[in-house]
């Protein structure tokens, strides 16, 4: 893991892996340039000054929306878990996470 | 045959269904033959079910003969693949949900159904509508049918498609940036990008939470406002909807447009803009002041930092919410991992394509530590100014009238082979998805050798009876032209 040397400018392996996407080295050497050319577009935000400006999340107003904490019908586990890649006893399976 | 079945529109199949003059399994079954016929070339639908349809058709004929009046009781439409429709794929044109199944309704999906609605099959789009050309789908690439040299715009290009080439009545889109309207508008057909919080968002796929809209796309106005009545309101499933009374948009429709002021934004004419769109915007103009307009001068001083502020909010948000695809619960898993790590990387390698991958890393590097003040945060606050433009703006007008592109479709593989270009086909219309406010894409005049345009009129959140009004009242004006 790259976690000493924070990369100064975008550096496509490294964004990737905080993706947690593989990319193969010819996928990295196409998007390296693609990405600069894009970033170096984006950046002409840098120019406007924003003091005083308060960012927007949301363009309409949205609050918290609460509701009564009563149990309620969910999906249905069996169509749910139809779509499961690796299911056993109605559980999804993954690779071994701990020795 | 009596009647052209792939040329209707929700209101006249309705009262064809109405009146007796034909069933909805006549009508379905007109639109399945259509899809066979001209569907391997245009390349509008990953995902065809004539047996589900036509037995949502007889359904709906036997509801009628009952005395049933559902608003869109029979009618044919065809869903953006994008949306969940209990027991059918939703692919999202990505390899990675291949052979998934929807296990619920989306909320618009089944308001739709509540009314009667009969789908057809599930259009094409760019993957995780990505795009703005269709051409990033992971299963084929869609033909414009107007010109089959050129694409259908995206990334709801296959909801577009399938109206052009006659194979649905009605679609669904969906719109972050533009994908309603830029297909709309090179396909020759009508679509609405509702205001932020009108319709639920429950049941689509998430590509910009805070961006993201379902919209009609249809083939008049009238049809749009139908759909839209349809599928707005509160949904307790997402707290983003308002709870804003839901008219009767068909209500809104007149045909003059005394006493309206339309703003023109100056920004949105600018030089080098592609001389068919500029003089087909000016017929337009013109059109609506002969209507009873009156056309005002109006500026959007940060207009130009929209595509910026777009593709930061839009990826950064999309970056999270793709983080879901990791091979666990559904979907593509890969064949060998070592660990968990190493499975969500392979997954998600072989199952996402170019642009996706694309948009996954600028997401993740504009929200990275070191870099999420400069991008993220100040993308943010633009974007603040942004929605003060139009807030501005829509205090000396009631709407603003704006091309919806900057050119009439492209080729196929024109823009492919640079990903910034393709972006700025977005220009004209990511402001309104950025300001929350709703928008529509009406077809105008079209250039000299034949290919759509469309006149976009942008109305204030929660303005959707104005725009359909000034959108149907310029159709049955241009109609008569």
């Amino acid at each position: 893991m790259q976690t000493k040397n924070q990369p100064t400018a975008l550096n496509v392996a490294y964004v990737a892996n905080l993706a947690r996407l593989h990319l193969t080295d010819d996928e990295i050497a196409t998007f390296q340039p693609q990405m600069e050319h894009i970033v170096g577009y984006v950046q002409q935000i840098g120019a406007l000054d924003v003091s005083g400006v308060e960012p927007t999340l949301h363009a309409v107003e949205v609050t918290n929306v609460l509701r009564k904490d009563v149990s309620r019908p969910g999906l249905d586990h069996e169509r749910v878990m139809a779509n499961a890649p690796s299911e056993v006893n109605g559980l999804f399976m993954v690779p071994k996470i701990v020795e | 045959m009596e009647f052209d079945f792939n040329a209707l529109t929700v209101a006249e199949s309705r009262r064809l269904l109405d009146g007796g003059a034909c069933t909805s399994e006549q009508l379905t079954a007109a639109l399945v033959q259509r899809i066979r016929e001209r569907d391997p070339e245009i390349k509008a639908y990953v995902t065809v079910d004539a047996e589900m349809a036509l037995a949502q058709a007889r359904a709906a004929d036997i509801a009628r003969a009952a005395g049933g009046r559902g608003v869109l009781l029979g009618i044919p439409l065809g869903i953006k693949d994008l949306l969940n429709v209990e027991g059918q794929p939703c692919t999202c044109s990505s390899r990675l949900l291949e052979g998934y199944i929807a296990p619920y309704d989306a909320t618009a999906i089944a308001r739709l159904r509540a009314a009667g609605a009969v789908f057809l099959g599930r259009t094409n789009m760019d993957e995780f509508a990505m795009g703005s050309s269709t051409e990033n789908s992971a299963f084929q690439v869609t033909r414009n049918p107007i010109d089959t040299t050129r694409v259908p715009g995206g990334s709801s290009g296959g909801s577009a498609a399938a109206l052009a080439a006659g194979e649905a009545i009605a679609t669904l889109g969906t719109d972050t940036g533009g994908s309603i309207r830029q297909p709309a508008a090179f396909c020759g057909c009508t679509g609405l990008k509702p205001t932020y919080g009108r319709i639920s968002r429950y049941g689509l796929t998430a590509f910009a939470s805070s961006l993201d809209q379902i919209g009609p796309m249809t083939k008049s106005v009238e049809d749009a406002a139908i759909l839209l009545g349809v599928m707005s309101g509160l949904d307790p499933m997402d707290s983003t909807t308002l709870d804003v009374p839901v008219p009767d948009y068909t209500k809104a429709l007149r045909e003059d447009l005394t006493g309206i002021r339309l703003g023109l934004p100056r920004e949105y004419f600018i030089d080098g803009m592609d001389p068919a769109v500029r003089a087909s915007m000016d017929a337009a103009v013109e059109l609506c002041r002969s209507l009873g307009a009156q056309i005002v001068d109006v500026s959007l001083p940060h207009t130009e930092y929209s595509i910026a502020v777009y593709y930061i909010i839009a990826t950064a948000e999309a970056s999270a919410n793709l983080a879901r695809f990791d091979g666990v619960r559904y979907g593509h898993r890969t064949a060998q991992a070592d660990d968990p790590i190493d499975m969500y990387g392979k997954t998600r390698q072989e199952g996402f394509g170019p642009e996706v991958k694309r948009r996954i890393i600028l997401g993740t590097y504009v929200l990275s530590s070191g870099y999420y003040d400069a991008y993220y945060l100040k993308a943010q606050k633009v974007r603040t100014l942004i929605r003060r433009d139009f807030e501005h703006a829509f205090q000396s007008c009631d709407a603003l009238l704006a091309p919806a592109t900057p050119t009439p479709a492209f080729r196929v593989g024109e823009n492919t082979s640079d990903p910034l270009k393709m972006y700025l086909s977005d220009v004209f219309t990511a402001t309104a998805n950025l300001a929350g406010i709703c928008a529509m894409s009406v077809p105008s005049y079209p250039t000299p050798e034949g290919l759509p345009v469309g006149l976009q009129i942008l109305g204030p959140a929660f303005g959707e009876e104005r725009i359909l009004h000034i959108g149907h009242a310029f159709e049955k004006r241009l109609g008569r032209s």
